[in-house]
């Protein structure tokens, strides 16, 4: 039986449980927190690893053969989203070291994180959709009290929001699954992609199909179910923000890929066209949302929002170069988007505000600072050579080649717009002279190596991706293949032949 | 029984987005608590009935004989109502936080970090 599937589950687990024995000592939980998010990259490396050389690796918990018993399995596509997370959470817990402030230290915050990453690791490795379901619930449920830790006034509004939404999506999703299992009689992921093929009723199919969209698009956050993301995501302290606004969504957005290309692949006509206009309304909408914003951190909100779209859109195109654009893009997105949220945390502590008005003259100050925003800044906006452009090209090339030229002329018009809204942040709190005057809220010492290190880090993470753009591509075209031809996914979980 | 039970779903998600509408913190609340009692039930429900008998292999015999009572969706539902017991009470901790602390339960109060 080989282990390693669960280790990017068990070791949050482990940590986040010895933390929980030595509650008062705030020390331990910072040592513990770094350590054990560097042990969790570190193993979903090695799995990524033996995902890569091996194939699909299935784990059958107590040896139950697949429809039975709870299947853990990592394909290449959910082995790159458990490194990626990892990454993720390993920036974050080191960050949190200089950035996080002793109440909300001494109030848990390092045990929620790393309950928070072994949820995104369970929901991605998760081959069975109840476990998926409670995979969502243990995100959920630290993400709730991660967004409410520090009890402000706004804070305690934003949580509001995203708990009842989230909560609603939780229990279209449980319905979707109740009938789900009244129609093919089974909850194993690999197991039902078989037993939906015989189910002779397009109708209550696409019914299900649609209630996954709702629940997972309020996830996601894609148009018209993602208001209560820029209500909420610039309200906790901004490491919270930078985790959940690197993984949240996305894991949302696996559930969408992982259930539209395994199991309802039916009608793709109805349901593809359906989430391919939807993607092209959620980029615009995102976009058009940050242009409108004057706060560092709610523009940054709104284009998680607008890059949902680039993702959804390469599922709903469904070619295999879609999804590879999809997946690169995902990934990208993860770090670019992670490292944006990161960087406004040092501009906040340098400076004391983040609305863009009183920001200023950080270019002056801080002028590696300004290098380090304009890497994923401009990343973001897809500017060759950095990440973010091979992924758009991907998804534009597999939409002119499909033919779906309102789709790639979206996403043309909403890249500009990205550039612009970057440009804007850029202009205002790097580039125009400091409107407030001297020594007012602002700290002379720079920040830590602390808050530093993963910010270069995931930028070099950026930069790397664009250099190395081509074996990284073909990575994510291997993944994709392996989305797009579902019958080696369930031969590794069912064994043999289906 | 399976028609009786639709309309007993129907009514809970009924009642529960009704309640939801409302702009009370309390009754969004209530509202959540409904609609995932129905969808438990509906889980129950959509499962089917396939008999009344406790799903335990008889002596002498190798495999379970129909009919017996598919026992799956109520570990499904087990599972759901630990999970959604542990959410509300966070939700109920949580809305009376944000009670004391916005000193509002009106929803439409709410708006500070709206955009």
């Amino acid at each position: 039986m080989n282990l390693l599937p669960v280790l990017p589950i068990l070791i949050p687990l482990f940590t986040a449980s010895s933390m929980l024995v030595a509650w008062r000592s705030r020390r331990l939980h910072r040592v513990l927190g770094a350590a054990g998010a560097l042990c969790n990259l570190a193993a979903a490396i090695a799995l990524f690893a033996a995902v890569e050389r091996e194939g699909i690796v299935v784990l059958r918990l107590g040896n139950w053969p697949a429809p039975f018993g709870i299947v853990f399995v990592a394909d290449l596509f959910a082995a790159i989203l458990v490194a990626a997370s990892a990454v993720v959470g390993a920036a974050v817990a080191v960050y949190s070291l200089g950035g996080m402030d002793p109440e909300r230290e001494s109030f848990g915050y390092y045990p929620l994180l790393h309950i928070l990453l072994m949820g995104v690791s369970g929901a991605f490795l998760s081959g069975d959709i109840f476990n998926l379901y409670v995979w969502f619930e243990v995100m959920l449920i630290a993400s709730f009290v991660l967004l409410a830790l520090g009890g402000e006034k706004e804070q305690m509004e934003g949580a509001i929001k995203y708990v009842t939404l989230n909560l609603v999506s939780s229990a279209i999703f449980l319905a979707a699954v109740g009938i789900l299992y009244g129609t093919a009689g089974t909850l194993n992921l690999a197991d039902l992609a078989v037993k939906l093929r015989e189910v002779d009723n397009p109708g209550l199919l696409n019914a299900l199909a649609m209630l996954f969209l709702v629940a997972f698009g309020i996830k996601a956050a894609i148009f018209p179910l993602f208001f209560w993301l820029p209500a909420s995501y610039h309200t906790p302290h901004v490491a919270v923000s930078a985790v959940l606004a690197g993984l949240l969504t996305k894991v949302g957005v696996y559930a969408l890929i992982r259930v539209f290309t395994l199991l309802f692949v039916r009608d793709p006509a109805f349901t593809h066209g359906l989430i391919l206009g939807l993607a092209g309304v959620t980029m615009i909408t995102g976009v058009l949302g940050a242009a409108a914003q004057s706060d560092f951190r709610r523009i940054l909100s709104f284009h998680i929002v607008s890059q949902i779209g680039y993702m959804v859109m390469g599922l709903g195109l469904l070619s295999p170069l879609a999804l590879a654009g999809a997946i690169y893009f995902t990934v990208h997105n993860i770090m670019a988007k992670t490292n944006l949220f990161l960087v406004s945390g040092i501009v906040q502590r340098d400076s004391g505000r983040l609305s863009l008005a009183d920001l200023g003259g950080l270019y002056k100050d801080r002028p590696a600072l300004s290098a380090l925003f304009l890497i994923p800044a401009l990343s973001l906006a897809g500017v060759p050579p950095l990440s973010g452009f091979f992924g758009k090209l991907a998804l534009v090339r597999a939409g002119l080649e499909l033919r779906s030229y309102p789709i790639v002329a979206a996403a043309l018009a909403v890249s500009l717009l990205t550039l612009f809204s970057m440009t804007k942040i850029w202009a205002e709190a790097f580039w125009k002279p400091s409107p407030m005057p001297e020594a007012e809220g602002r700290r002379r010492d720079p920040a830590p190596a602390t808050l530093y290190a993963p910010v270069i880090a995931m930028a070099a993470v950026t930069v790397a991706m664009g250099l190395w753009a081509e074996p990284a591509f073909a990575l994510a075209q291997r993944a994709a293949a392996q989305l797009s031809d579902p019958a080696g996914y369930i031969r590794a979980v069912l064994g043999g032949g289906p | 029984m399976e028609t009786v039970l639709a309309v007993v779903v129907g009514g809970l998600y009924a009642a529960g987005i009704y309640l939801m509408l409302r702009r009370s913190l309390v009754k969004l609340l209530f509202g959540l608590a409904l609609m995932s009692h129905a969808a438990n039930l509906l889980i129950f429900t959509a499962a089917g009935f396939h008999g009344e008998a406790p799903p335990l292999v008889p002596e002498g015999s190798r495999a379970l004989l129909p009919p017996y009572a598919d026992p799956l969706p109520q570990a499904l539902i087990l599972t759901a109502i630990v999970i959604s017991f542990a959410v509300l009470a966070f939700g109920l901790a949580l809305f009376r936080r944000a009670y004391s602390e916005v000193g509002t339960d009106d929803l439409d109060q709410m708006k500070a970090t709206d955009t």
